[in-house]
């Protein structure tokens, strides 16, 4: 898929002063999100929120990870493009050294990352992070050997 | 003194309050309702001059937090219209409460026995009898609602026999704002012979709870939802059958003599309630139900029930706008759901207004199930909304249906 990169994003947000444009923009980038087929919305992939659901499917590919995201709200479903466009297509240890907090503060979003928002997207973060952690920790092994 | 909003607001210091330079506009007293300045002010002064246990010091402190402690059990007696003050049991919430009966219950049934609830049950009022019935053999039987969510009583009286032994339902229902028959039905439950629990969460803020004209067993509720703090809670229920109830925690307090290999419970209260208690927040929920019997109550359900009529009309009127719950007695709760947005949407763009309501599934998973929907957002309201946030609720509205097309 081919989202805007992070650069790209700070940029256009840096742009908005008003809440109503920004999050439009944030629900735009949503619709931008490929869909996930239904029949890869299962129970295993899901990471259930409070308030919203979230399915996660990844694979590894050439030294990258490739992951497919899915939400059934629309502002979740943005959050999750911005969480994608740093960390889709990008290597193991590109992920893990991605600072995602810092990325969420300068865009002025870090309350949807804090951990009173029960909508999934902070499971997403750290289940990705989880994903990436374990296949460096694969390849660094195997370099070792 | 007539009801007047404008002076019940000023009495919350919270309401004062703006979020990201819009007034706060909250709607979700269901949840929890705030604290006027008076409960504050009585947690503080406890705190700042009369700190101490209750019921043992040999001191003045001792004497003066004790007689608080107790004036507020005095305060709930009369509030509810208990025959004696000894029914009202301090619990942490309606959650603890009901825990306390399935307990005392769960060690009473046998396989065959019955248990009855609603399908609009709160997890609370839930899965508390569902346990008890897990542990005993019993059997847990739920009276069906129709798609307004209102009970359907010819089934409700089917679903009754000899081996129902106790009937749990909501006064209110916290996720459709359903008013139940509760009289009725309590006259139908205890006419099988059944004990009856109510679920007073979202009833008491009403003020005119009388247990005794109800004819109910048990009555339970949380502080926080009229206006105390949160932490605190009652279990009313009749003398004659907490005499005798399991004990729900041992320890201190709830003892009367004691020696290395056996005890003697407390009489009523104290041997329903183990340790030293909520102190400050028993205070605090006398403190806020004093308040609420010195206002016009009369005058506070009307503004209750204009709030409910003009918020279910302004939702009857928006394009893209469904209602969940349409029964004919409804108070405090308007579940909706707008069209193409989900809930956790609708809720978060009413948030960046100024707005607070709730969204998802209310502690009511299976209500949800039964009424096919994932959750709903939800507006409630309490006695110092005003007319004007519904107008701001439904503007707002407006905002997010643009944002969502």
């Amino acid at each position: 898929m081919v989202l805007a990169s992070t650069d790209e994003i700070l940029e256009d947000l840096a742009f908005f002063d008003d809440w109503e444009e920004r999050y439009k923009y944030i629900i735009d980038l949503g619709k931008e999100l490929p869909s996930m087929a239904p029949e890869l919305q299962t129970a295993d992939r899901l990471v259930k929120g409070c308030q919203s659901n979230v399915w996660l499917h990844y694979e590894y590919r050439n030294g990258q990870l490739v992951f497919l995201v899915e939400s059934d709200a629309v502002i979740v479903r943005g959050l999750l493009a911005l969480v994608m466009s740093a960390f889709n297509e990008k290597s193991p240890s590109d992920i893990v050294a991605f600072d995602i907090d810092d990325y969420f503060s300068t865009l002025d979003l870090e309350r949807h990352l804090s951990p009173t928002r029960g909508n999934g997207l902070r499971s997403i973060v750290g289940k990705v992070k989880s994903i990436a952690m374990s296949l460096k920790n694969v390849t660094d092994n195997a370099i070792e050997l | 003194m007539a009801f007047d909003v404008a002076v019940i607001r000023q009495q919350f210091p919270i309401l004062s309050r703006d979020i990201d330079g819009s007034p706060l506009v909250y709607l979700d007293n269901a949840a929890t309702t705030h604290k006027p300045q008076c409960v504050i002010d009585a947690i503080s002064h406890y705190y700042s001059y009369s700190n101490s246990n209750v019921h043992r010091g040999a001191h003045r402190l001792a004497d003066e937090s004790t007689k608080a402690y107790e004036g507020a059990r005095d305060t709930v007696a009369r509030f509810i219209n208990a025959n004696v003050r000894e029914e009202v049991i301090w619990t942490s919430g309606t959650t603890e409460s009901i825990n306390i009966v399935a307990h005392g219950i769960a060690q009473q049934l046998n396989p065959g026995d019955q248990l009855l609830v609603t399908e609009m049950e709160h997890h609370a009022d839930l899965v508390t009898w569902q346990q008890a019935c897990a542990t005993s053999g019993a059997e847990l039987k739920v009276a069906p609602i129709n798609d307004n969510g209102e009970l359907n009583l010819d089934q409700f009286q089917t679903l009754l026999c000899d081996r129902t032994k106790l009937v749990a339902f909501p006064h209110i229902s916290n996720a459709l704002g359903t008013v139940n028959p509760i009289t009725k039905m309590i006259a139908m439950a205890k006419a099988a012979g059944a004990l009856v629990l109510i679920d007073g969460a979202q009833g008491i803020a009403h003020g005119d709870v009388d247990v005794q004209s109800l004819g109910c067993d048990f009555y339970v509720f949380s502080g926080h939802k009229v206006f105390a703090p949160t932490g605190t809670g009652v279990l009313w229920g009749r003398q004659s059958l907490l005499e005798s109830w399991p004990v729900w925690q041992t320890g201190g307090e709830m003892i009367s003599t004691v020696t290395y290999q056996s005890a003697q419970w407390n009489q009523l209260p104290y041997r329903l309630e183990a340790g030293t208690p909520h102190i400050a927040g028993v205070i605090g929920l006398g403190a806020a139900l004093e308040w609420l019997s010195r206002q016009d109550l009369d005058g506070m359900r009307l503004h209750e029930k204009a709030l409910m009529a003009t918020a279910t009309e302004r939702a009857e009127q928006f394009e893209g706008l469904r209602i969940i719950g349409t029964a004919k007695n409804k108070l405090g709760v308007l579940s909706f759901l707008i069209e193409g947005g989900h809930p956790a949407d609708v809720g978060f763009l009413l948030d960046r207004q100024g707005i607070a309501i709730r969204t998802g599934h209310h502690c009511a998973e299976p209500l949800m199930n039964r009424l096919g929907v994932p959750g709903t957002a939800r507006a409630s309201f309490s006695l110092y909304n005003t007319l004007d946030e519904v107008d701001a609720l439904f503007d707002a509205l407006k905002k997010v249906r643009l944002m969502l097309a």
